[in-house]
């Protein structure tokens, strides 16, 4: 997959996926190291099977890679995906942030 | 000046703060007069001139952001709320060359606050957008402005750089 070239429906599940408090969570645990979806249920108060949920979730929005791994998925963080997510946020609020410093650069021109 | 952003993915919205320094009478002109808008509203190399001004509440504004190549770009506000020096609430979406609203874009809304401090004014913008495929053609410009500086800069420091290096 071509990160550039994301789908509009790809981005749309991307975003949804990282609206959610725990999955956000769950990306910055396996972002540097994988870890097992049975590792990951230990640190929520929420059953495996939820947690599982979630980790299906980031993997369809392309955030998570799953692997087998005995009788374990490990799960992984896909860098390219997360990196277009914060690229696609930082260029938005950059729209902004460049607005209110030619504001101020207006004001110090008077 | 810090200007402080956070961004609510899900609900597709964003504020934007910082602390302008100059008083709220001087920083509403910026959003009042329409000259003054025009210095700030638009990126360098597009930017933007204001055709119409209707500054009252359930009125409309019209303007173009032109580009290097002439392109124009129109957009439409309309001035939900005025609370002079104190808030104002915009709706803005694209526009025909007329500034009729054009396309199935749909509008994106602004809540702009001004409250005064000790040494100036903080500016609060809270931008509310309406979908991805709104968002991803607001940020065209956006970044068609970074592209733009970043060639600048490079072209500055080959100007910089003596012969044969």
């Amino acid at each position: 997959m071509v990160v550039d070239e994301l789908s509009d429906a790809q981005v749309d599940a991307m975003f949804r996926a990282l609206a959610d408090a725990t999955r956000r969570d769950i990306v910055t645990r396996v972002f540097s190291e994988g870890v097992s979806v049975s590792q990951l249920a230990l640190k929520y108060e929420m059953s495996f099977a939820a947690v599982q949920k979630h980790v299906a979730i980031l993997h369809t929005a392309g955030l998570v890679t799953k692997q087998r791994q005995g009788r374990e998925q490990i799960v992984r963080g896909d860098v390219r995906t997360i990196q277009r997510a914060q690229e696609l946020l930082a260029r938005l609020e950059d729209v902004w942030t460049q607005r209110v410093l030619r504001m101020e650069a207006v004001l110090n021109a008077e | 000046m810090k200007v402080t952003t956070h961004t609510d993915p899900e609900a597709l919205a964003m504020t934007t703060s910082a602390e302008l320094s100059a008083s709220a009478e001087r920083a509403w002109q910026l959003v009042s007069d329409p000259r003054k808008l025009e210095r700030w509203w638009g990126p360098p190399e597009w930017p933007a001139t204001f055709v119409r001004f209707d500054f009252e509440p359930g009125g409309r504004a019209h303007y173009y952001m032109q580009g290097p190549d002439g392109e124009r770009l129109h957009g439409w506000w309309k001035f939900v709320s005025i609370t002079a020096q104190t808030e104002l609430f915009i709706e803005d979406g694209f526009a025909d060359e007329n500034g009729e609203p054009s396309g199935d874009l749909g509008v994106t809304t602004a809540r702009v606050t001004f409250e005064p401090t000790d040494s100036g004014t903080r500016l609060t913008i809270l931008s509310q957008y309406q979908s991805l495929d709104q968002l991803e053609a607001m940020l065209e410009m956006g970044m068609e402005e970074g592209m733009r500086l970043a060639v600048g800069q490079i072209e500055s420091i080959l100007r910089d750089e003596p012969e044969g290096n």
